[in-house]
């Protein structure tokens, strides 16, 4: 039985194992949260959580993935997601393989068919990827017989994030339906925003962003978001607030001004978090640009919950791993 | 050789001709007799094209040919191969080659190519030295040596101050110029703003970055007095304003390819690089927009921007793969059935834009169906019933998102320069 927890089947804990064991994702692939459906996020939730609990108290590696072998495929760099996900691979006993390569053999001319049929011929059970370019996870259920997992792929979606993102404020807050939650930063140039929007719009969050007007996508309101441009507000009237990461180099000057003004007019500091709603919940998916998005205080303050995003992050990509492998 | 077209229907609103069930004698590729009941001798080739409609041979006025320096992806003989199959008498080939057409020289080698070819090429040389939007071409010889157009296809004439300079030029030899109109500070974007490219995390290709060009190429025209002609127009507000421009006396034409009437943006969710080209799939408000254009005479042609690309650099990750689709043999079908089957335009208003229109706008004689002419024809059957085939195709290359769609209509042969094709066959008559 390559369940989970098949290794504690004489655990004091029986009940757990046979809650597992009945659920399963509608799911095949995990390329985005835009199409997946709610009881699948529900489902991956509820066994993060459980994944969580047995690791919290435990050292013992599961045995899910035992006898899988698992590619993890970076042609981008990568520390955050790629240690977490090997993490969550090696403590469910899968065999892992790591290719990493910022300039990937794409660049040499190679198709990415190629590539593709390349990892098809070492019969690999899941791939990982994460690819600077759109829509390469999606390419890949059609020509790969391996399950996918996108780890990230150009401006389209970073669905694990969404999931850690949800995983933790629903474990700070109690719930996500009827939340208010906004999306500060790059929203246009951002694959954590749109995973986050599909997936809190599923649970039946408020989602909305924030960011000057350069860096909201045209039209996004169309998919039912509020748009604030005040930060204030923004923090106002919202419960949570996830903030993005600003790329300095990329944007400074373009899409907007300076660094010094988007820290003076978009910056969470203290000072805004008191003025406007003291209980707001901050999350980042990190690596944090100290003093531009989030002050310094804000980010070692009492409202964030970044390393606890990093904890959930391996929780929930363990519980995809292991869902996903059953299918 | 002699041939006789049987019990054919002849369309050709040029001459304001349209004769039901008749023959056509034809030989040695002139026409010789039309009329009912030719009586036939021994040595005579005979069709019985009971059904089948002639109209004056079908032209494209937008075809990369992709010779020289791509010849992996087409040819001139194997694109005029293609046209010939998909309908089409004649066609005009964009200067953007390696080299660029821009001189006599690579005219030369083109137009040898394509002597003995059924299909004529008409060439449409580049408006300034390599494309680059710096230098003017050498328009007077590039004219003396066939080229009935200008365009920098692949982008458009770069500043305001160059494109005064090309119309003001080429105003003296009454040809249009050809415009790809995107903004360059604009460009780079691969599928269009809005919530599609924001869905799939890709770059977009704002509308306005084409409505932009057109205007200022309004203005441009209409101060130097020169004619121009919008290529491949995909947004709303482009055909508007070319209406507005067309009203108010403007030398403005304007073509359409099939892809920009029949899709739009939604096409792209499954990140199919076949749904990749320049300008973009648009929305569906734009595709609506472009019907009417169609419908009201703002959109004069329909061209195919037959786009050859190789399966290698097709199957790179979207936003690397190269933007085009290849469509000479799918053009009448797609335009038969998405137009006339859909009674969006009568018979005749799809050979005025895929036959007579395209010529005018060139300059170039539009053919005659009567006796002493030269026969340069396409054979029509508006009701057959086919699926597209992509390895049946005679182009190099197969980048076209239409395989396997059921269409009905289609050319099933042509006629020109003493050659016929038909059934699936090249010959001389």
């Amino acid at each position: 039985m390559s369940s989970a927890f098949s290794c504690l089947t004489n655990s004091p804990t029986p009940q757990l194992f046979l809650y597992l064991i009945q659920m399963s994702l509608h799911i095949k692939h995990l390329i985005g949260l835009q199409n997946v459906p709610k009881e699948d996020i529900e489902i991956i939730l509820k066994s993060a959580k459980k994944f969580k609990e047995h690791f919290q108290t435990s050292k013992e590696k599961l045995t899910d993935l035992s006898g899988k072998t698992i590619a993890n495929f970076f042609f981008e760099d990568s520390t955050r997601t790629r240690t977490s996900f090997e993490l969550a691979e090696k403590r469910l006993s899968a065999d892992v393989l790591n290719f990493s390569s910022s300039s990937s053999s794409l660049s040499k001319g190679e198709s990415f068919k190629d590539t593709v049929k390349n990892i098809e011929a070492m019969n690999i059970d899941m791939i990982v990827v994460r690819h600077s370019s759109a829509g390469i996870p999606y390419y890949l259920t059609k020509y790969s017989q391996s399950i996918i997992i996108n780890a990230g792929d150009g401006a389209h979606e970073h669905p694990t994030q969404g999931l850690l993102d949800i995983y933790t404020i629903k474990e700070k807050l109690g719930r996500i339906k009827g939340l208010n939650v906004c999306i500060v930063g790059d929203i246009a140039h951002s694959r954590v925003a749109l995973s986050n929007l599909w997936g809190l719009k599923t649970l039946g969050a408020n989602v909305s962003f924030c960011g000057p007007s350069t860096m909201i996508p045209r039209n996004i309101e169309k998919f039912g978001a509020k748009i604030y441009n005040n930060i204030d507000k923004a923090i106002e009237e919202n419960d949570v607030l996830n903030v993005l990461r600003i790329q300095l180099e990329r944007d400074a000057g373009n899409n907007f001004p300076s660094i010094r003004e988007y820290t003076n007019y978009f910056g969470i500091t203290e000072q805004r978090i008191k003025d406007n709603n003291e209980n707001i919940l901050i999350l980042h998916p990190g690596p944090i640009n100290r003093g531009v998005e989030l002050s310094p205080e804000v980010a070692d303050g009492n409202n964030q919950v970044i390393l606890d995003q990093v904890t959930n992050g391996l929780a929930v990509r363990m519980a995809i791993l292991s869902l996903l492998s059953k299918t | 050789m002699k041939i006789i077209l049987k019990n054919i229907d002849l369309l050709n609103p040029y001459q304001k001709l349209n004769n039901k069930k008749i023959d056509l004698e034809i030989i040695d590729g002139i026409i010789t007799e039309i009329s009912k009941n030719i009586k036939a001798d021994e040595d005579v080739k005979i069709f019985d094209l009971d059904g089948v409609v002639a109209v004056p041979g079908l032209f494209d006025m937008h075809v990369h040919l992709r010779e020289p320096g791509r010849e992996d992806k087409e040819t001139v003989v194997s694109g005029c191969r293609s046209a010939a199959r998909g309908g089409f008498t004649g066609i005009g080939c964009m200067p953007n080659t390696t080299p660029t057409i821009d001189s006599a020289e690579v005219m030369s080698s083109i137009k040898q190519k394509a002597s003995d070819q059924l299909t004529n090429v008409y060439i449409i040389a580049a408006a300034t030295k390599n494309r680059k939007g710096e230098l003017l071409s050498s328009m007077f010889e590039l004219v003396e040596n066939g080229s009935v157009a200008f365009s920098d296809d692949g982008v458009a004439i770069k500043s305001a101050a160059i494109l005064k300079r090309v119309m003001e030029y080429s105003k003296m030899f009454d040809v249009p110029i050809i415009e790809h109109c995107e903004d360059e500070s604009l460009s780079g974007g691969v599928v269009n703003e809005g919530i599609i490219s924001t869905q799939l995390g890709l770059k977009p290709a704002p509308s306005i970055a084409e409505y932009l060009i057109i205007m200022r190429d309004i203005l441009m025209a209409e101060y130097t007095n020169c004619k121009v002609h919008i290529a491949h127009i995909s947004t709303k507000k482009g055909v508007q304003m070319v209406r507005d421009a067309k009203k108010i006396g403007i030398k403005i034409t304007a073509e359409v390819a099939p892809h920009h009437f029949i899709l739009d943006e939604t096409k792209l969710l499954t990140y199919d690089t076949n749904f990749k080209m320049n300008p973009p799939l648009r929305e569906k408000e734009d595709v609506e927009e472009i019907i009417r254009g169609l419908q009201d005479g703002t959109i004069d042609c329909i061209a195919s921007d037959h786009a050859p690309h190789t399966i290698e650099e097709k199957n790179l990750p979207f936003d690397q793969a190269p933007n085009g689709i290849i469509g000479l043999e799918t053009e009448v079908g797609l335009t038969l059935n998405e137009l006339y089957h859909k009674q969006i335009l009568s018979l005749e208003q799809i050979i005025e834009k895929l036959s007579i229109n395209p010529r005018l706008i060139l300059n170039i004689p539009v053919p005659q169906i009567k006796k002493g002419e030269l026969a340069n024809l396409t054979l029509l059957d508006i009701n057959k019933s086919w699926t597209v085939n992509i390895s049946e195709f005679f182009s190099k290359s197969v980048n076209s998102p239409y395989g396997g769609t059921k269409l009905k209509g289609n050319a099933i042969g042509v006629i020109n320069n003493k050659k016929m094709f038909i059934n699936n066959k090249f010959f001389n008559i």
